[in-house]
């Protein structure tokens, strides 16, 4: 297999959050402190990211701000060739720990948004404060001057709030806002009937988006991530699998997307025992689905193979129970009616109550019913 | 649309790379890896913070021996681009 050096590692320090979004991205089973790698440990990975081709490392968790040697740890990768990127919630940043980033070189910050006022924010990010404080941080964002993209994670609760999403970004300085409609993965499952948008909404925020490209043109830059349930064709996931990024866990499993681990068949190399570019080049899990060999019909004879690469594995392993199907989002799958009926349903239910994530090592709770 | 005097420049958080592994130069973005080919380099080289849009394609013109006009519209192209995706920032 002809593989392309990757080009982006999204590196998840830890696990721990002082928030508990309904929709966090993070594995169910979540990673204790005591496993995570440490510090020494992520500068060689690092290191050898950048050996091997990478130019994007993503700093993320849980909440990256969480780990104590954040600011070694973008010097240290700054010092391997990296551009760093930076993925909080803002809570952990002093004004102090800023200036040190800055010091350390730290390129761009991402800024993740639960809603654009502290009802919603501190509802959903199940952390009191947390809205007034992340607004604090952005000031001091503004005054040193990284560049700075606002990520608005927007579901059915908080969709009306997305023109103010985009004002707010607009005042904080932002250049970039993510408009990203919830990816139903992780702890979203649990919460599919709570945050699936409706059809409507769906359609409705295609066209706040369109016309705030065009008003905000060279002073805003919007990337947009549609509520892929509601779409016709399925994303392009990863930019297709094991093509160009990876994503090393707190405790140091290398995996070719976050969600990877739901695949249950799966095996994972991990950075503990071997070299990254032996993991990316030659590892089981990274060439399980890399190219176009292990597809089937529709997707083997598709003129769009190569355009979507069929779309997300972890939804085909989700809601088919076969990670090598056609994403059941394509309207050529057998299961595209299927699951647009439950997206529907998802989308009219009654349900309020949210399924928060827990801490690394707190029991799963589950929907009530 | 830039004009003769604005000067262009590189914001914090773009910058130029050369990329070891792949043997060429990217400009470096907020989630974003440009590559560029040669034109594309020799243009964003010129960027120092000082000299004008006018005085750069002047300049790029008399080194290329290119028409002054048809090296305005290109870079002035490129770097139109750049600056819609909010890489590159102007002053006067």
């Amino acid at each position: 297999m002809n593989a392309r050096p990757p080009i982006a590692m999204l590196a998840e320090l830890t696990h721990r959050c002082p928030l508990s979004c309904p929709y966090c991205s993070n594995p169910i089973e979540l990673a204790r402190i005591d496993s995570e790698l440490d510090t020494e440990t992520w500068k060689r990975v690092f290191r050898e990211a950048a050996e091997i081709g990478v130019l994007q490392l993503h700093l993320s968790g849980g909440e990256p701000a969480s780990r104590r040697d954040l600011t070694e740890l973008i010097a240290a990768a700054r010092e391997a060739g990296l551009y760093t990127n930076l993925i909080t919630s803002g809570i952990g940043l002093t004004e102090r720990r800023l200036h040190e980033l800055d010091e350390a070189g730290l390129d761009h910050i991402q800024l993740s948004l639960q809603g654009t006022d502290a009802a919603m924010a501190d509802d959903i990010g199940g952390y009191r404060g947390g809205f007034d404080r992340k607004m604090q941080v952005a000031g001091w964002i503004k005054e040193i001057g990284f560049p700075l993209t606002l990520n608005a994670v927007m579901h059915r609760r908080n969709l009306h709030q997305l023109p103010r999403s985009i004002e707010l970004a607009v005042e904080m300085g932002a250049r970039r806002i993510e408009v990203a409609t919830v990816q139903f993965h992780g702890w979203a499952l649990k919460n599919r009937d709570t945050l699936m948008p409706t059809m409507e909404q769906a359609r409705e925020t295609d066209a706040i988006v369109t016309e705030a490209r065009k008003r905000l043109k060279g002073m805003l830059v919007i990337d947009y991530v549609p509520a892929d349930y509601h779409s016709d064709y399925p994303k392009r996931c990863m930019g297709g699998w094991a093509t160009t990024g990876l994503n090393v866990t707190p405790d140091g499993e290398v995996l070719p997307c976050h969600a990877a681990q739901t695949i249950p068949h799966l095996q994972f190399d991990n950075v503990r025992e071997s070299h990254l570019r032996d993991i990316w080049y030659d590892g089981s899990a990274f060439n399980a689905y890399r190219g176009t060999d292990w597809m089937q019909e529709p997707c083997q004879s598709c003129d769009r193979k190569l355009k979507d690469f069929g779309g997300c594995r972890c939804q085909a392993m989700a809601i088919v129970g076969d990670a090598a199907a056609t994403d059941p989002v394509c309207i050529k799958s057998p299961h595209h009616g299927a699951l647009q009926l439950q997206a529907d349903a998802h989308a009219h239910s009654d349900r309020k109550n949210l399924v928060h994530r827990t801490a690394p090592g707190k029991p799963i709770p589950e929907p009530a019913e | 649309m830039i004009d003769r005097e604005d000067i262009p420049f590189l914001p914090r958080g773009v910058r130029l790379h050369f990329d070891k592994v792949r043997d060429q130069w990217v400009l470096l973005a907020p989630e974003r890896a440009v590559t560029l080919d040669q034109v594309g380099q020799a243009i964003l080289s010129e960027l120092d913070g000082i000299r004008s849009f006018g005085t750069i394609t002047e300049d790029l013109a008399s080194r290329y021996n290119a028409p002054a006009e048809e090296i305005a519209k290109d870079t002035g192209g490129f770097l139109g681009a750049l600056l819609d995706r909010r890489f590159l920032e102007l002053r006067r």
